[in-house]
């Protein structure tokens, strides 16, 4: 089956650029089917539930080195949740054909990208996947608005490329210096150069590991992302925050920290270092913002440091906290921005010094929202605060007390950031301007009312969920 | 020897130009001269299958795309490009030396670490790499052109509008 999660939403693009003109209409339609089979797929590979051993003989056309595991079902179950919900907000948010038409091909494009770099286990292959979400990203945040805002979002593509081009370029250094230091570039035969204590593999992991901390906008490579976030047109911020950086940063760390560091130094001290470093800055950052896009875009750096910390902590349970926290971040940070376009739909505006008393006008707005910020900062009986719980728990048992005593402290921080924006968008004096908004439009409100029915669930059964991720192997 | 060295200088020098020419053409030119120079050096390092690819796809096939991309921008006036490239010597022209002098100076380094450098494998036949060992990848690259289509598309047709 891991064939058909790179050739189908290939052959959906292929199909809907011979479609008729008067056809693309359904573009977004057959991209969110693309998605619905993607999301059916994590959960039919981790069940079992359909036998597919009739698709083997796929193995022989296509020679595609593939082998997906649960971390795998993880990253292909979130692209699926998020695009959807992208989608879903480009729907109601995007009003020409041919623009709605563009996402969904360049959704479905990044979608393989993100579904190789799930199931890839060589570094030059991760590179290329890594690639293709990067190429299709960059056009997607074009893809919108004419004049001073198209002039941001060009500005902001433009950041995204630059600094992409250099995380090319040391990642490809080090996969350069693999091939002469290790037995190939497949993260076992990393794993084994790693374990004789070369040097030069050392310089390699080093390159490749400063290349991946760009893609993932850590401290301090993160200049690019707010930038783009806040530039992006709405279902692009979805689609970005919720998986793209996750997807090409934070994976291919998460999949590196698994099968090559294995917890070894200084790999292991880079990734704490490096985690507490993006988590308190970006906290900080996020703690000073008055844009609501640009808050929840160094919110999401700050976020994405706790996910890389979990990586330095204890083995086994460091791969577990962050896989969840991963899934968790997912899944809020995209309906926060859904929350955001439909702001942005009613308000015309982000910018949170205007606004104020929304709650009573946008009431499921406003309680998704909040659902989300207290998941992300880590409140029970949400999400969030079981993954932030394992954090702690997997530093702790790595005897790594002062990081787990940072990722407390920066919890707060969160709290703070949140609050802020609760206070200023949803609570206080509501100006007279904003009397006539009302609620936005059903189609909007779906993803965000269903990724917020996601966090409650997943917080509410808990139990189940470890238990689900535990026997994935994550 | 020497010629090799040369060819490194010359290779450094047209990676320059490509960087710092005003005009997309002539940093496209540049680009292409980078690559078929680097081709040759790849060759005469062995790599045989790399020279192969980087000659066809990058001094090629990646020209060919800029050049026809190029065509559809409107080139600037003659005042506009003296002033880009005043400007661009203005904040560029210790480049080169900064360049010249880390190259003199990495040349004295000695590195303090015994490092043994394995031998790469031997590049095989490029139908069993291509089709056989790569072909994730070369699918890879046809999903980051058809992207690059899509670029291509979405940018020039908000020029039209």
């Amino acid at each position: 089956m891991s064939h058909l999660l790179l050739l189908v939403p290939f052959a959906a693009v292929l199909l809907l650029n011979v479609l008729p003109k008067r056809a693309r209409v359904a573009g977004i339609w057959i991209a969110f089917g693309v998605l619905v089979l993607e999301t059916a797929a994590a959960f039919i590979a981790k069940f079992g539930w359909v036998d597919l051993s009739a698709l083997a003989s796929l193995d022989q056309v296509f020679r595609f080195h593939l082998a997906p595991d649960g971390l795998s079902e993880l990253l292909i179950l979130c692209a699926g949740l998020v695009g959807m919900a992208s989608l879903l907000v480009a729907w109601k948010t995007s009003h020409e054909v041919e623009e709605r038409f563009t996402f969904a091909n360049l959704v479905l494009i990044a979608l393989v990208g993100i579904n190789g770099i799930a199931m890839v286990h060589d570094l030059f292959s991760l590179y290329v996947f890594v690639e293709i979400t990067a190429v299709a990203t960059f056009i997607l945040i074009t893809t919108r608005r004419t004049g001073e805002h198209g002039i941001q979002a060009f500005e902001g593509a433009w950041k995204y490329i630059l600094l992409s081009v250099v995380a090319s370029v040391l990642m490809l250094l080090g996969i350069a210096f693999f091939f002469l230091s290790a037995d190939g570039i497949s993260l076992d035969a990393v794993r084994q150069a790693l374990a004789t204590g070369a040097p030069l593999a050392w310089v390699a992991t080093t390159l490749f590991l400063c290349g991946l901390f760009v893609k993932g906008a850590l401290v301090p490579f993160h200049g690019w992302l707010a930038d783009a976030y806040t530039a992006a047109p709405a279902p692009v911020s979805v689609f970005m925050a919720g998986i793209v950086t996750k997807a090409s940063g934070i994976f291919a760390l998460l999949r590196l920290a698994q099968e090559a560091l294995h917890g070894a130094a200084p790999g292991r001290e880079i990734l704490l270092v490096g985690g507490a470093v993006t988590i308190v800055i970006g906290a900080l950052l996020a703690l000073t913002q008055t844009n609501m896009k640009r808050m929840l875009a160094y919110s999401s750096i700050s976020q994405m440091g706790y996910i890389v910390l979990a990586l330095g902590g204890d083995l086994s349970l460091g791969i577990l906290a962050a896989g969840f926290h991963f899934f968790n971040h997912a899944v809020s940070k995209s309906q926060l921005f859904a929350n955001a376009a439909a702001i942005e739909k009613e308000l015309g505006t982000l910018d949170m010094t205007q606004m104020g008393g929304l709650g009573s006008r946008m009431p499921v707005t406003a309680g998704t929202a909040a659902v989300a910020s207290l998941s992300i900062a880590g409140l029970p009986p949400l999400a969030g605060f079981w993954s932030k719980l394992l954090i702690v728990l997997a530093l702790w048992k790595a005897g790594e007390y002062s990081f787990a005593a940072v990722a407390i402290l920066a919890s707060l921080v969160t709290l703070a950031y949140f609050l802020v924006l609760q206070r200023n968008v949803f609570f206080g004096k509501r100006e007279d301007r904003w009397a006539a908004v009302h609620e936005t439009a059903t189609g909007l409100l779906v993803p965000a009312v269903a990724l917020a029915a996601v966090t409650i669930a997943l917080g509410v059964g808990f139990p189940f969920a470890l238990k689900v991720l535990l026997g994935g192997g994550a | 020897m020497i010629w090799f060295t040369i060819l490194l200088v010359v290779l450094v020098l047209a990676a320059l130009w490509a960087s710092m020419a005003t005009a997309l053409l002539r940093a496209t030119l540049g680009l292409a001269l980078t690559s078929a120079l680097l081709a040759v050096v790849m060759y005469a390092l062995g790599a045989t299958l790399a020279a192969v690819i980087e000659l066809s796809v990058c001094a090629g096939l990646i020209t060919v795309v800029l050049v026809s991309v190029t065509s559809l921008t409107q080139p600037r006036t003659f005042k506009e490009a003296l002033a880009a490239r005043r400007s661009r010597l203005r904040r560029f022209w210790p480049l080169p030396f900064v360049l010249l002098a880390a190259g003199i100076g990495l040349s004295f380094v000695r590195v303090p670490v015994d490092i043994v450098l394995k031998v790469p494998a031997a590049d095989g036949d490029v139908r069993t790499v291509l089709w056989s060992l790569r072909q994730l990848d070369l699918f890879g690259q046809i999903l980051i052109l058809l992207a690059g289509v899509f670029g291509v598309l979405v940018l020039f047709r908000k020029e039209a509008k």
